[in-house]
This record gives structure tokens, C-alpha cells and sequence, in this order.
């Protein structure tokens, strides 16, 4: 065992001590919290690097597993006591760890210009480092338990960045939303891991010999035990923990809270939002693909896990895409795109396997992250406007974010050959296409992918062609009524005069990295040389140009490139053609079809559904539960309390009056008597004398008497 | 008729002026004044009794009361001394004011 893989624990240890030290930081210290950050950062990239060179070497075993107990628990020695944690390198996380601390790296240095605005700029490198420290634990975890605990700090740093700008009340709220919305599928996941627990006996994913929960003799225990309606215990397992990826990934019904988390920075929401903790879920998908793919016949395909997560990311990708294509501000248009990108990698885990879906995961990685910051750039140039409507003509301002953007808008809408989201995208399309349990996942897929290139290109001729729109500003207050969300980042208000402008080197050069790798990362994993698969599988890759005629491949191609054509054309032909020329003109497409636009533009009306129902019903139960407890509960308890009170009056008269009014009496009566006696003792000499002289005549009178008497 | 109750009524009328001075005084030189009073009303009432008794041949009345006046004599040094020197401790004679034997 090698060093790197004895020590990958400092990958994610190097940012979480930074986060420690950053959080130490003056306000006032911000170039040593950027370079702290940075610095961290750089360092988990050479270490991950190291790892990945670890992991590409051909060895007799691909996966690497350290494993030390954590806690024991009841008797020493007895089975199934030792809570155990580990880490372990196998290629899945070699890959994850370098797209993570490369992507992170990126954006940790835009973000030195994106923020430099600030005032809080420590405290923004102290959470982005914590939340870099936790994803990567994440990507090393080895068990399900460290898993869930970095995946629940990650979505704490998330909470943390969302309302990073918490004066904002949308930001706050949508920090808010963002993770209750996530909490209801954490505590499914946390219901799945105890299950596992209590079925398999360990958390840890592979313990070396072959007893880990993914591992073959814990499988074939899960498979055959069955729970209600038929169902195999891992299926029921798999289904709990794919609600926790549902929620983190933001798929089909939990998506809300996704676009609102765009109130954060926009290197938050590239980073976490975008490029990183959002395809966390993805990966614990891929992570716990065998438990999801288990099946008592061994297919490799068709179980209700499987089928349920293709569903969910088919339905996903189709129905994000379609609500990004209404939308005006420009980050809610990627962040509704990312869901869609999301469910897309979902769809290619369910039909293809792991190394589908993470190959579309690592290039949408680098283009999301991409056209994040090249929006967060449009909105820095254009004085912090968001409105896609406002802006236009910036190909002419902002020449090197109009270039990189159109690199990520390209790749994203899966323009054939030179970018990687075809290559990605086309790879998911061809195993849905092959998927042995419906075609509907394909053609959700493939509607999903013309929605793709329409609304990126009704976005970028919005935002770069055209004439410039943004001074028209101030005589809209009806549109900025219309589009609440579309409101400036307050955090950096300033002069909002000028003509829009390129942003500094610091935020343009991550932009010209990651373009370059949206471009270049499609080639690893082409059908004619699938070296990414390969190395997800442990194989070693080679190059075949045949396997473009084999199966359909090329047909399917052609198809999607059709497609992804249509898609542009139709975008260019509703807004490139003739591009709108006020702010307040309406969409092309509203005066279409409005009823359908309308619908579109307000996202199906998801969020008020979930505001009239679950909300609504959650906020009703509160106000029952304080009813409850107020005239109930309190009630009881205060009765309880009064009786106490009369008991301890009686107790009170009864030591008053009964037990201690005796004693008292018999007291005062004493003291009355020793302060007479007392004063009989006075010391003074005529005193006695006068008790004598009194005496004296008593008994002179007595001896009278008593003469008398005989 | 015997003279003795003359004695007898004179002695008590001696005895309530000593016991009234003892009683009513102050100064504590008017007390032992008084105390001497009643003593010597005492002695009195030893002589009448004796003169005008059963045995007067007998000396034994005078006898009596020469030996109370020796006695007197010496209670009455006694009582000056103790006087005198309470009156260098506490700078006073009052009777009144001596009620703490603890000096």
C-alpha cells in the first residue's frame, strides 16, 4: 500500500484546516484567508493528482480501501460491534477527486475577483474551504456513515453560502428552503443506512476481504431477503437512498429549492450548485451502484432501484428543461438547466451504469462551472444586472466571457465533436436507446437535449447579440414586478453608471481553463476510444474507429446532432433573428403560445403547489401541535402545578399552626420567665435587701397571725 | 408594769428607721449607717429581754450583746473597707450603680 493511499485523508483535511485558520481571520486579513484557501486547494490538487496517477497505474486490485474502527460499541470482540470508518481509492474517486479540487481550485481563485468587493470576503473563503474539505470527504468516504456525515456538512456549508448574503430575505429564505428541502431526503437516505445497518451488518462499502455492504457475499444476503409487496431488501435500501441523491441532486419533486439557491454568490452557486455538491447525489448513485443494481438473476440491469432512478432523471431532464426555456434571469436559466443536466446523469446511471452517468457528470462539471462564472462575469460587467432581458449586444463589452460562454453554451447544448457534452450526452442517449425496460426515457432525452440548445441559445442571443438594453433600466419597474427574483445582489451595491465591461484577469483566466477542458475532457471518453469507461471498470482502453458502425452508434449520432441543430436553429430563429430591441418587449414565444409560457415562466406552479400543500399543511400541523401544546399540555401542567401549590399550602398551615404554634408558646413562655427571673437577679444590693425587709414583715405578720390562731 | 414593751417599741421604731435608711439611701455609707441602725436595735432588744426576762442575775444577755457589738465593730471596719475600695474602682458610692461584682 503506497503512501497516497495511506494518506488520502489530507485531501480533504489540508481545506478543512484552512477552513479552521480562515475562520480565525479578520475581517480586514483577506488576502491571507484567499491565499489560505487557495493555497489548500492547490495543495488537495496535487495530492488528488497523486492519487489519480496512483489509481491509472494497472494494478491486480483497481480499489484501495483503509479502514480503522471508529467506536465500539457494547462488548469488545463481538461481531458487529465496531463502528468502522475508512477511505478507499478505486478510479470512481480518483476522477471525482480531481474534477472536484481542479473545478474547486478554479473557482477559489474567480472568486478572489468576484468578491473582492466584500466585506465578508475571510468569512466566504472560510465556508468555501469547509465546503471543499467536506465534498472531497465525500468523494474518499469508504463508508456510509462518514459519507452521509460529509455529505450532511456539505449541505450545511451549502445552507452557509446560500444566505451567505443573509441581510438579503430571499437569500436567507432560499438558505433556508434549500435545506429543509434537502433534510426530507436526508432523513430517507439516514432510514436507508439504518436499514442497511441492521441488514448487512457494516457501513463500510469494501473492507479489503471482501464483508463490505457492495461487496459480493453482502449482496447475495440483501437480494434474496424480501421485505413487503415482494420487494428485495436491497431494492427498498436503494430506493431510501436514492430520496437523499433526489434531494441533493435537485431531481423530480424536490428540485425547489435549486433555482432559489441561486441568491447566493455566483461562485457558490458554480461551485456547489453547479459543479459539485449537486452531482454528490449523482455519485452516491454511482457509489452504491452495485446495491442498486443487485438482482438475484445477476443482470446487470431492470431492478426497481435502477428503473426508478432512470425514471426520476428522465422526467427530471425533460421537465427542468422545459421551465429553463421561460425563464429571465440568467443564473435561474443555468440553475434549471443544471437540474435537467442532473437528471440526465441520473438517466444514464439507471440505463448505463456508473461510468455513463459520471462521465456526463465530470464534463458538465467543467462546462457548468464554465458558464456559471461566465454569467457571474455578465453580471459583474453589467453592474450586478441578472436579467437576461436587460442586457444584450455584450459579445462587443466582454469579448473573452463571450467566447468561453459560447465554449460552455456549445458543450452544453451538445454541439458534435469538438465539445464534451455531445460526446456525454450522446453516450447516455445511446444506452437509454438500449435500455431493455422502456424507450421513454429515450425520448424524454432527447426532447430534453433540443430544449437544451433552445433555451442556451435563446440565452446567449439574449445576453451577447442584439443591442445593448441595460439603460432602459429604471423606466421598467413592471417587469422587475414581473420577475421578483430577478432582483441585484445587494452585497455589492455601487455605482450602477457605465457601459458594461470585461471582468479582471482573475475572473477571466479560470474562465479560458475551463473552456479549454469543456472542450478537450469529450475525448476521453469517446465510443472510438472509451478510455473513461475503461478506467471506471479497471480495463485499459484502445483506440477502434470501428466502433462507430457497430450498434447503431452512428445513427444515433446523426440523431442527436439533428436534434441539438434543431434546437439552435429554432433558438436563433424566435430570438437571433430579430432580436428584441426594449427590456419590456415580450418573449417571441409568449406571443406564441402565452397559456404555455405563462405556465413555463411560473415553473409549473410547483413552488405554490408545494406553498398550498405541504407548506401550507406543515405550517396548519404547527399551529395544531401549538394549540395543542398550549391549552393542552400547558394546560395539564398547570393544573398540576395549582394542585402542588394547594398541597404545599396545607402542608405550610399545617407546620404554622399544628406543629410548630406549640413549640413557639411553649418558648415565648420560657423566655417571658427567664427575663422575670432575670430581673429578680439585678445586682442591685437594696433589691434584696427590700425582698428581705418584705419577707420580714411577712413573716412577723404570719408569727402574729399563727399566735393569734392557737 | 414591765417597761419591756417601751423597750420592745422603741427598739422597732429604732430597727424601721435603719431599715428604711438601709432601703431608701443611696450612698452606700447611709446603707451600712442603716445596717448599724438595725443592729443596734437588735442589741436592744437583747438587753430588754434579758433585763426584764426570767434569769436577769445571769450575765448572759450582756454578755451576748457585748459580744455583737465586737462583732458590729468588726463588720462595720469590713463594710467601710469594701466601700473604700469599690469607691477607687468605680469612683462612686451610689449603691445603684454596684451591680456587677465582675470588676
Amino acid at each position: 500500500m503506497t503512501w497516497i493511499v495511506r494518506n488520502l485523508w489530507l485531501i480533504p483535511a489540508v481545506p478543512m484546516l484552512a477552513a479552521g485558520l480562515g475562520a480565525l481571520a479578520k475581517q480586514r486579513h483577506r488576502a491571507f484567508a484567499a491565499s489560505l484557501a487557495i493555497g489548500a486547494m492547490g495543495l488537495s490538487l496535487l495530492l488528488s493528482l497523486c492519487a489519480f496517477a496512483h489509481a491509472l497505474k494497472p494494478g491486480p486490485d483497481p480499489r484501495q480501501v483503509v479502514n480503522f474502527d471508529w467506536f465500539q460499541m457494547g462488548d469488545p470482540g463481538a461481531a458487529g460491534t465496531v463502528v468502522k470508518l475508512g477511505w478507499v481509492l478505486d478510479p470512481l474517486t480518483a476522477v471525482m477527486l480531481v474534477m472536484v479540487s481542479f473545478v474547486g481550485l478554479l473557482i477559489f481563485i474567480y472568486s478572489v475577483g468576484y468578491m473582492a468587493r466584500d466585506g465578508n470576503f475571510t468569512r466566504f473563503f472560510c465556508f468555501l474551504s469547509l465546503f471543499a474539505g467536506a465534498m472531497l470527504g465525500v468523494v474518499i468516504a469508504n463508508s456510509l456513515l462518514l459519507f452521509f456525515i460529509c455529505w450532511e456538512l456539505v449541505g450545511l456549508t451549502s445552507y452557509l453560502l446560500i444566505g451567505f448574503w443573509y441581510q438579503k430575505p430571499a437569500a436567507a429564505a432560499a438558505a433556508k428552503k434549500a435545506f429543509i428541502t434537502t433534510r426530507i431526503g436526508d432523513v430517507l437516505f439516514l432510514l436507508g443506512i439504518v436499514w442497511l445497518y441492521s441488514q448487512a451488518g457494516t457501513l463500510l462499502f469494501y473492507d479489503g476481504s471482501g464483508g463490505g455492504c457492495l461487496e459480493q457475499s453482502a449482496l447475495d444476503a440483501l437480494v434474496v431477503r424480501t421485505t413487503g409487496a415482494g420487494m428485495a431488501v436491497s431494492t427498498g435500501i436503494g430506493l431510501l437512498i436514492l430520496c437523499g441523491a433526489i434531494g441533493k441532486s435537485g431531481q423530480v419533486p424536490l428540485h425547489v429549492w435549486l433555482p432559489d439557491a441561486m441568491e447566493g454568490p455566483t461562485p457558490v452557486s458554480a461551485l456547489i450548485h453547479a459543479a459539485t455538491m449537486v452531482a454528490a447525489g449523482v455519485f452516491l448513485v454511482a457509489r452504491v451502484y452495485p446495491l442498486m443494481a443487485a438482482h438475484p438473476a445477476g443482470a446487470a440491469a431492470g431492478t426497481g432501484a435502477l428503473e426508478a432512478v432512470t425514471w426520476v432523471g428522465s422526467i427530471t431532464a425533460v421537465f427542468a428543461a422545459s421551465i429553463a426555456v421561460a425563464q429571465t434571469d440568467i443564473k435561474r436559466i443555468l440553475a434549471y438547466s443544471t437540474v435537467s443536466q442532473l437528471g440526465y446523469m441520473m438517466m444514464g446511471l439507471g440505463v448505463g451504469g456508473v461510468a455513463v452517468g459520471m462521465f456526463h457528470l465530470i464534463t458538465h462539471a467543467f462546462f457548468k462551472a464554465l458558464l456559471f462564472l461566465g454569467a457571474g462575469s455578465v453580471i459583474h460587467g453589467c453592474h450586478e444586472e441578472q436579467d437576461i432581458r436587460r442586457m444584450g449586444g455584450l459579445r462587443k463589452f466582454m469579448p473573452v466571457t463571450f467566447a468561453s460562454y459560447a465554449i460552455g453554451m456549445l458543450a452544453l447544448s451538445g454541439v458534435p465533436l469538438l465539445f464534451s457534452g455531445f460526446w456525454s450526452k450522446d453516450e447516455i442517449l445511446h444506452a437509454a436507446r438500449g435500455w431493455n425496460v422502456s424507450q421513454a426515457p429515450f425520448y424524454l432525452g432527447a426532447i430534453g437535449a433540443m430544449l437544451t440548445a433552445f433555451y442556451m441559445t435563446r440565452q446567449v442571443a439574449l445576453v451577447f447579440f442584439g443591442s445593448n438594453r441595460g439603460d432602459g433600466r429604471e423606466s421598467a419597474p413592471s417587469s422587475q414586478e414581473a420577475m421578483p427574483q430577478a432582483t441585484p445582489e445587494p452585497a455589492h451595491l455601487h455605482a450602477k453608471q457605465g457601459s458594461p465591461h470585461e471582468s479582471p484577469a482573475v475572473m477571466t483566466i479560470p474562465l479560458i481553463v475551463l473552456a479549454v477542458f469543456s472542450m478537450l475532457l469529450g475525448f476521453i471518453g469517446t465510443p472510438a476510444w472509451p478510455w473513461f469507461q475503461a478506467f471506471l471498470k479497471g480495463e485499459s482502453a484502445s483506440l477502434n474507429f470501428a466502433r462507430f458502425s457497430e450498434e447503431g452508434v452512428l445513427p444515433l449520432m446523426l440523431f442527436s446532432t439533428l436534434l441539438v441543430f434543431l434546437g439552435l436553429g429554432l433558438g436563433w430563429w424566435f430570438y437571433g433573428r430579430k432580436p428584441i430591441r426594449r427590456s419590456d418587449e415580450p418573449d417571441p414565444l409568449a406571443v406564441l403560445r402565452p397559456d404555455i409560457f405563462a405556465l413555463l415562466r411560473n415553473r409549473y406552479f410547483i413552488d405554490e403547489l408545494y406553498d398550498n400543500t405541504v407548506v401550507a399543511f406543515n405550517a396548519w400541523w404547527s399551529r395544531a401541535c401549538d394549540w395543542l401544546d398550549r391549552w393542552v399540555w400547558n394546560g395539564a401542567v398547570e393544573l398540576v402545578s395549582y394542585a402542588v401549590i394547594g398541597l404545599s399550602w396545607v402542608n405550610r398551615f399545617c407546620d404554622e399552626y399544628v406543629v410548630n404554634l406549640g413549640f413557639d408558646e411553649g418558648c415565648r413562655r420560657l423566655r417571658l420567665g427567664g427575663k422575670f427571673l432575670s430581673s429578680l437577679q439585678n445586682g442591685r444590693v437594696q433589691n434584696y435587701l427590700r425582698v428581705i425587709g418584705i419577707a420580714l414583715a411577712a413573716l412577723v405578720l404570719f408569727l402574729i397571725w399563727g399566735c393569734r390562731a392557737s | 408594769m414591765s417597761p419591756l414593751p417601751g423597750y420592745l417599741l422603741l427598739s422597732a421604731f429604732v430597727f424601721a428607721i435603719g431599715l428604711g435608711g438601709a432601703l431608701m439611701r443611696r450612698n452606700a455609707i447611709l446603707v451600712l449607717v442603716g445596717i448599724e441602725l438595725m443592729l443596734n436595735a437588735a442589741n436592744l432588744n437583747f438587753i430588754a429581754f434579758w433585763r426584764f426576762g426570767a434569769h436577769p442575775e445571769a450575765l448572759t444577755g450582756m454578755l451576748f450583746v457585748i459580744f455583737s457589738i465586737g462583732v458590729a465593730a468588726a463588720e462595720a471596719a469590713v463594710g467601710l473597707a469594701l466601700i473604700i475600695s469599690i469607691h477607687r474602682h468605680y469612683k462612686t458610692t451610689n449603691v445603684d450603680e454596684m451591680k456587677v461584682l465582675k470588676g
